[in-house]
This record gives C-alpha cells, structure tokens and sequence, in this order.
C-alpha cells in the first residue's frame, strides 16, 4: 500500500507519518517512510511517504503509484493529482491556506479544487478536519483528525491508537488529540453511510 | 534483538557508536545534517562537534585518526568539494584508527544548488565507497567501513542519497564494540605529504586500493541475485530499490555495495551470465561507463537521464515495462507553494530596505535562510553559487561594472554561519584590495536553514556545553577596517536599515553592515514573544496594502483590510507597523 501525505510545512505530515508507521510495524508488516525536509519546513509544501506490506523496496512514490493521497490542504491535494493510481482515493481537508504568490497577487487560489478532484476521481473525502480541530480549541491536531479519518478507511482499527497517540505527542496534548482522532474516524463511517 | 525504525542518517549515527568511532565531526547540510545531531547521543563515548566549514570536520576527523581513534566526518554533497584539498591528500597518507567520510548527495535537488554526484569522487580521490540502499545497510556498511579502512589503510566513504538519509526503515540495533585506540607513533613518511614522501605515498594508496578491489569480489557487501538471465540489472545504492520493485524477479541483480574500486571480474561474471545488461543509476553513468570499459555492451543513461531522482516508475517507463500517463490529469494547476521567509525573520526588514534602493544596487546572494529573498517581491539578489562566495563574486563584479561606467554599487549578502565557514577569507580580500563593495552580514545568531545548528558565534556547542562565541564585529575590525564604514543595524528598523545602506552608497570602497537580530524561531525568542503579535485596526485601515509589500505570511489582504490572519506566528516585530501611513497596527498581547 502506497500512502502520499501533502501538506504546508508546519501542518505535521511528518508527525502522522510516524505514527502511522510505528503501527505499522507492530502489525508486522515491513515499512519504509520517506520525508523531504530542508527548504520545505519554511512554509513550502511538504510531502511524506509511507509505503507498507510484506516487502517493501523503494521508499518514494513516483507519478501514478500512490493507493491513497492524504492532502491536509486543499490545493496541495490538486498538485498531489499525478501522483494518484488509477482507481486510488484521496482524503483531503477543506482547509485553504493562501501561499505567497497567491497573497501578493501573483497567482490564483483554486477554490474549487475539491470540485475538480471529485469530478475526475471516483473516490474522494473532503473532510472538515481543520474545522473539527479548531472548533477542539487546537489547529494543530488536525492531523491527528486526518490520521482518524485514514485509519478507517484502511480498516486498520485493530491498534491501541489511544495509547500509541498518548506515547507519540506531549502528555498534555493527549486527550485532545485523542478526541481528534476519534472524531475523524467517525468522519468516514458518516460519510459511508451517507452514500 | 531490539529492533528500531530508523533513517539512513540515524543509522549512521548508530553505526558510529557500535563501530566504537570516537571523534565525529561535520558542518550541517540537508540531507547529511541529522547523522552529527544524532550522534551527539551517544556524547559519552564520541567527542562530536560542528566545524566552520566540511574541510575543517575532514582535518578534525583526519587528525583523530592519525591518533589512534576511530573517526567520523559527515557532509552534504558539495561540502566534498570544500573538504576535497584534505580528503585528496590524506588519500594518500591512509589512516591508524579508521576514518570514514559521509558525503550525502541530493539527486533532485530538494534542499541544494546543484545536483553533483560524489561517486565520481572516489577514483579521483583514490578512497574507498560503500553504498548503503536502507537504513539497516547504512548501519552495516559504516560499521564495514571502519574495518576495512584499518585493514587496508584507506580512507572509505560512504556515499549516501536524500532518499537514503531521510527514509525510515527497521534496523537491528547491536552493542558497542571494544575498539582499542592505536597507539601513535611518529610516521612523517607516511604523515608529512611532502613531494619525497608524497611519492612514494601514490604507490602505497594504488596497492592499497588493488587489496580492496581484490577482496571486493569474494565480499558480501555485494550482491548476486540470479533469476531470469534474460536481462541482468547492475545497480547501486537506492537505485537498487527502485530496479527491484520495477523488475521484480523477472531479472537477475548484481547490487553493488563496494563501488569504489569495482570488482571487474564480479561484473564480467555477472554480465556472461545475462542475455542483457541493464545500469539502472541515478545520477552520472558511473557503473554504466564502468561496464562499457569492461566491454559489456549496455543500456542505462540513455534511457534514465542524468537529471533528477528515480523511482520505480520512471525505471518501469524508462525500460518500457509500463506506459507512462495511467494515473489522474486535470487542466487546472495549484499555485505554486515556495518556501518563505517566516513572520518575524529578520532577513525581511534588510530585503525590505534594499528594495527600495534598487537602482542603485547589484546584488549577491549566498547560501542561507535569506537565499529566500531572491523571490518576489524582494527580488533581493541575482546571483548565488555557493557558501562564502557572496562576498568574493562581488569583488570580481564591481571590477567588471567599473569597467563599463555602471555606477551600481555591488552588494554581498550572507549569513553568520555562512561568515564562519568561508565569508571571512572573502572580506578579508575585499577589503585589503580596498573594492568597492559592501559586504552584509546577516547574522541571525545561528546555522537557521539547516535547523538552528551551532556554529562558532554561539555560547552552546553541538553537545551542548558552553563555549566562548566568537565575535563577529571583533573578527571585522581584525581586518583594519576603518570603523565608520561598519555599520551594526536592527534589520527590522527600516530607518536605521536605510540610512545604513545610504551610507554604504556615498561611500566609495569597502563599507560593512552587520544586521543583528536573532532568528524569530529560536527557542528563546520565541518564549519572549509569546502572546505578542500585531492587530490591525479595521476603522484605521484604508486598504493602501503598504503593509502587504513585505509579503509577511502572517498577514492577508480580505476584504478590502489588511489582517493579521495569523497570530500564533506573527512576532509583533513591528516591521508590518513601519509600513502604515495612517496608524492602523498596533502590538497586543504584550
Ligand atoms: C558547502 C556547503 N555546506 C553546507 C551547505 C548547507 N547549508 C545551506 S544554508 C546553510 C546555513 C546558512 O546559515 P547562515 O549563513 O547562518 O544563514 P541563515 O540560514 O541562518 O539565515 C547551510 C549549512 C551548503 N549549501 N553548502
């Protein structure tokens, strides 16, 4: 299973990716995650990757090899589309954030990007993640929300996510991520049900 | 056996500690930076530290060894270059406690301004390569390395790549080793590379490297891996990874882990073997012209490409296993996302101020945080090679708009990091050869691009001790400078910034500014604003977007008003504030 995560630098892609990882090495599958930091941790896009199964070779993904695409924001789910096998699912958050070209007027924000993506691509969840986060008083554990979100729709439940959240972020971050969690989580099963 | 998840540099780092290495030494470079960083956890038994520049970690590294001690130096792919004067000549010397160099490449140029692959290095330098493709061979083959640097008296590197570096894979992890220390013992025949001894030196490395490439074919460091003979793969490093996941079992591999000297006789096996010979390589066709001078007949480059990073699909379309375009396409593209300069950076106020004096001014970069002021709407510089050289390119630049009666005046521009590494040697020549220059040192009190590392100007070390910092300003005035042409300036007070650079513009030679301000997202800085930021007043504002001219990402232009969309990171720096006519920002939250 090929997993790409994109997101702004700050959003804590890498932060999901580890965890994601940690789980699934205890499931005993083989594991390979790839992050690109340097230039991008100043608020250019940042792509992580994990790939996991019974062998794993190569840890990059390259155009058309992805299963899933996780965007934590909403135009970097558009630039993440060559990415996507056919046939694969994106997860992405509604969440807009403005870069540099965009704020001085140099470029055009793509609004619509979760409009495009669903028209071409059979599988899309666009997810209120960042929404849920705020309204838990935190923008940060939107990507705990996501990982929620992610963990239900690769039916891997079978995993003491509670305890394996409260080892991997500060002690008092805990029980808020948590709930972030849970609260993505139930965000598929709605969604599921709804269709 | 405890196992770990760890990245290749990780694993380094690891290697290091259980091949009882006692001394490491680098300067920070995405992606090798993390090696040294993690290092430093096993203080207690590994001396480790910064160096001002990759040639000086080499000579730290190069000096233990002679000692007696196992040792380390780690480095991003161009810091070779800086560190090849020591590296071709301790060649030659060979070692008495294993010394092995980590040069970590960056196909695809995700964090570097060029692309160069080190392999090429190895024969030129006469040293030893290992190639790791995981993070468990990362451990392994460093743990080799030191080993066969003692047995055959040759420096090894270990040749690494960003998807090497910063990819997370399981590793067993494994106990120290009890490595006795060598006792020194005086040596100039082979420690002195004097012409005389340097000589005879050549014919010792040559013999030296003929040991390693004899044991290099019985070696298990490489690996046969037959299948269908129809077509043989001969790849190295993450290459690896990706031919076997294109090709599968569906070919045979000869997966290279000593890739300097080549065991000629495994290729030449391995190719009578194969109906055809593939080189899957990232980078130049160094395996693959390798093969051609064997007489192998075979195909790589010209399918792969030198340029950028693989993957397994490019090595599948490449060799035609699948048709490129199977994926998703839409006509509509996102905008494009490059990194910022952050809320708060004092680089914004300098880049700020030169705007405004652009007719006058030809700037050069150098390599740094402020690297992203070459991007609108500062359009701060239009040159930038490489680390030190945004002070000596201008020396050479003003000469030549001298020659043609332009008047700009030449600016060079670079970091307190950068300044130790090598600035220093450059404004020493600019000002004894008296050029028309000025010469900004951004000094941001720590190594910020690369993720606040110490360097010489800080009181912490890499282990975290205090150590004397070593004075900037002093380091100037040692050059004889007149004193009135340094001008020590808060970057983010655009008065005092400007009529620093107007200074530097009625001055006719060299003129030195040192902006002084430490970077926003220090730990200490951080903790000093917190709660601080700026607010705008929507009766006040009128929405001219002055403020909007400093392309500060905490701040948006919605709804006809300027905002602070972003108060968590805004620093109240107050630069967005200098900006406003009509009083609309304030501080709050002080
Ligand atoms: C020879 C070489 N070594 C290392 C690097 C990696 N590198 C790029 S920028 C940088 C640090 C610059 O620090 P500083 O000059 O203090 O500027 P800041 O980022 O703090 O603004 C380093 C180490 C490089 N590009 N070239």
């Amino acid at each position: 299973m090929n997993l790409l995560f994109t997101g702004v630098g700050g959003q804590g892609t890498i932060l999901t990716t580890k965890i994601l990882s940690e789980a699934l090495v205890h499931m005993g599958y083989d594991v390979k995650m790839s992050e690109i930091h340097g230039m991008s941790q100043r608020g250019g896009t940042v792509n992580t990757q994990l790939k996991y199964g019974t062998k794993i070779y190569a840890p990059n993904i390259g155009e058309a090899e992805a299963d899933i695409i996780v965007a934590f924001e909403k135009a970097e789910a558009l630039r993440a589309l060559p990415f996507l096998k056919k046939g694969g699912s994106i997860v992405m958050d509604e969440r807009e954030i403005y870069s540099m070209p965009v704020l001085i007027g140099q470029a055009e924000y793509p609004h619509d990007a979760d409009e495009i993506l669903s028209k071409c691509v059979e599988h899309v969840s666009v997810v209120p993640a960042s929404r849920i986060a705020e309204e838990l008083g935190n923008i940060k554990v939107q990507n705990i929300c996501l990982l929620g979100a992610l963990v239900k729709l690769l039916e891997l439940q079978d995993i003491n996510w509670d305890a394996l959240i409260a080892q991997s972020v500060p002690p008092r971050m805990a029980e808020i991520n948590q709930i972030a969690f849970k609260k993505g989580y139930d965000l598929i099963s709605a969604k599921k049900e709804l269709t | 056996m405890q196992k770990a998840i760890l990245s290749g540099d990780e694993a380094v780092a690891r290697a290091a500690w259980e091949a009882g290495v006692s001394v490491a030494a680098a300067y920070p470079g995405t992606p090798s930076t993390e090696i040294l960083e993690n290092i430093t956890t096993y203080k207690d038994d590994i001396y480790c530290t910064w160096a001002n520049n990759e040639k000086i970690a080499t000579e730290i590294a190069i000096g233990a060894s002679i000692g007696g001690m196992r040792a380390l130096a780690a480095m991003k792919h161009v810091g070779m270059n800086v560190a090849s004067d020591p590296i071709f000549s301790a060649a030659y010397t060979g070692v008495n406690g294993g010394l092995v160099i980590v040069s970590a490449d960056d196909p695809g140029c995700h964090s570097s301004q060029n692309e160069q692959d080190n392999r090429l290095y190895a024969p030129h330098a006469k040293i030893g390569m290992l190639e790791p493709s995981d993070s468990q061979e990362c451990k392994d083959f460093t743990k080799a390395a030191f080993e066969l640097s003692e047995r055959f008296d040759l420096i090894m590197m270990i040749r690494m790549t960003t998807r090497v570096c910063h990819s997370k894979s399981i590793v067993q992890l494994d106990q120290r080793e009890n490595i006795q220390a060598k006792t020194y013992v005086s040596d100039p025949q082979k420690y002195a590379m004097l012409p005389v001894n340097a000589r005879k030196r050549h014919i010792a490395v040559e013999a030296n490297l003929e040991a390693l490439k004899a044991y290099s074919y019985s070696s298990d460091i490489n690996k046969t891996e037959i299948n269908d003979t129809s077509i043989g793969i001969i790849t190295s490093g993450i290459s690896y990874m990706h031919a076997k996941e294109a090709f599968g079992d569906s070919a045979s591999y000869l997966k290279l882990g000593i890739t300097y000297p080549l065991s000629d006789r495994l290729i030449i096996e391995f190719a009578q073997k194969m109906k055809k010979i593939y080189v899957i390589e990232e980078g130049e066709g160094y395996l693959e012209e390798a093969v051609k001078a064997l007489g192998i007949d075979c195909v790589g480059k010209q399918l792969l490409g030198s340029q950028g990073e693989l993957n397994a699909q490019k090595v599948r379309i490449a060799f035609g296993l699948q048709a490129a375009g199977e994926g998703y396409a839409t006509d509509k593209t996102a905008p494009p996302r490059p990194p910022v300069l952050c809320a708060g950076c004092p680089h914004r106020g300098f880049y700020h101020a030169m705007g405004k004096r652009k007719d006058k001014i030809l700037a050069v970069g150098d390599i740094g945080c402020y690297s992203l002021g070459v991007n609108a709407p500062y359009n701060g510089f239009d040159i930038a090679i490489c680390m030190g050289s945004g002070f000596s390119i201008p020396i050479g630049l003003s000469k030549a708009l001298e020659m043609q009666n332009d008047t700009r005046k030449v600016f060079g521009i670079l970091g307190d990091s950068t300044f130790f590494h090598s600035g220093f040697n450059s404004m020493v020549d600019a000002i004894h050869l008296g050029a028309n220059v000025c010469l900004c040192v951004l000094d941001n009190s720590i190594t910020a691009m690369t993720g606040h590392q110490e360097n010489a100007g800080t009181q912490k070390n890499l282990m975290g001790y205090e150590v004397p910092a070593i004075d900037i300003l002093q380091m100037i005035y040692s050059t004889g400078i007149d004193q009135t042409c340094v001008k020590i300036v808060d970057p983010i007070d655009q008065k005092a910034m400007g009529e620093a650079i107007d200074q530097a513009l009625e001055t006719d030679g060299p003129f030195v500014i040192v902006t002084k301000r430490p970077c926003a997202l220090l730990k200490e800085v951080i903790k000093a604003n917190k709660g601080a930021h700026c607010t705008v007043d929507p009766d006040k504002c009128v929405g001219c977007k002055a403020c909007m001219k400093i392309a500060c990402p905490a701040m948006a232009f919605e709804g006809k008003k300027a905002n602070i969309t972003d108060e968590a990171s805004c620093t109240a720096c107050g630069l967005c504030m200098q900006m406003c006519k009509f009083d609309a920002i304030s501080k709050a939250g002080i």
